[in-house]
């Protein structure tokens, strides 16, 4: 064996769990390429929605839509869902039991569930002002930028039920941590394009 | 096998140096969410209030927002170039480059198209 430190993106496991630490630089690098290509489709939704901003065809516009109150708990959900899933990685880390982790991981869910709850009222609620994506060219940038982050975070979701399934039958083995970790990289890469449409898309919009 | 790729504590006194990087790590932590907290409540709080004008809000939100991924970045995701490999920090940036150019690109091109059919 080498005497290189194994060094990845994410929270490094070391030497407390050689099983899912050898193996998990390329892994966790390919998933990171996954990622970063994930990050150029929203980036050029970004530039569609950034181009279509005036085009709301006599249609109402983001001052008409959107409600700051709604979007800035969505943002605290999120953000703090960020931070117990990396309880749950500590956890995972350090931890002897697997209480603990399946706790946070629950709580983060939970976060998770309130986040998308509030984001489909809030298009219900545009939906109900008539504004749907086909109303205008504008509508139609916001519900394929939007909704799309949504839908990772929902496959979040279902990604960490999936993972709690496996940890219920096989317990903490090497396969659910390497799928920890991974989930770990999505949900806070998920966080990160959340800061770019609340900055953009709604902040900017309200401005 | 997990003393190659160990760092000190399995030479050293196991339990005080885990509980040593159990603490530095949960502080990274919490570093980040008030850092991000912080950063997301400004931002809110100007749109909110619009005290100033919208041309210093657009500005002050372009800032807060590239801070904040910065440290979601470093606290959250753990990149953090002088004691990592720095592939991770050259896939990102170099993904950054591509799509500034092409995102960039696409605003500009586009606006420039609508400029002119007025």
């Amino acid at each position: 064996m080498t005497e290189k430190v194994i060094y990845h993106p994410g929270l490094r496991l070391g030497a407390a769990h050689p099983d899912a630490h050898e193996g998990a630089e390329e892994l966790l690098f390919g998933f990171w390429v996954f990622l970063m290509s994930d990050a150029i489709v929203f980036g050029l939704l970004f530039a569609t929605y950034a181009s279509m901003l005036h085009s709301t065809a006599g249609g109402p516009g983001p001052k008409q839509l959107f409600d700051i109150r709604s979007i800035f708990v969505e943002t605290l959900a999120l953000l703090l869902s960020s931070f117990t899933y990396g309880m749950a990685s500590l956890s995972l880390k350090y931890g002897r039991r697997s209480g603990p982790l399946v706790a946070w991981l629950c709580v983060t869910l939970a976060l998770g569930l309130v986040f998308l709850g509030l984001e489909v009222h809030d298009f219900l609620s545009i939906f109900h002002q008539g504004a749907g994506p086909t109303h205008s060219g504008f509508l139609s940038a916001f519900f394929g930028l939007v909704p799309l982050h949504g839908l990772h975070v929902f496959t979040g979701c279902v990604w960490m039920i999936a993972l709690m399934a496996q940890m219920a039958v096989y317990g903490v083995d090497r396969r659910v941590k390497l799928g920890l970790l991974r989930l770990g990289l999505f949900w806070h890469f998920l966080d990160i394009v959340w800061v770019a449409i609340f900055s953009v898309v709604y902040l900017g919009g309200l401005t | 096998m997990s003393r190659s790729s160990g760092g000190n504590h399995i030479a050293g006194r196991p339990s005080d140096d885990l509980a040593a990087d159990y603490r530095r790590e949960l502080r990274s932590y919490i570093y980040g969410l008030g850092l991000a907290l912080l950063l997301t409540g400004v931002p809110f709080g100007l749109v909110y209030g619009s005290a100033i004008p919208a041309f210093w809000i657009f500005i002050a939100i372009g800032v807060f927002a590239l801070i904040q991924v910065i440290v979601h970045v470093r606290f959250f995701l753990h990149i953090d170039p002088p004691r990592q490999k720095a592939d991770d920090l050259h896939l990102m940036l170099f993904s950054a480059l591509i799509l500034a150019l092409m995102a960039g690109g696409t605003i500009w091109i586009l606006a420039n198209l609508a400029s002119r059919m007025h």
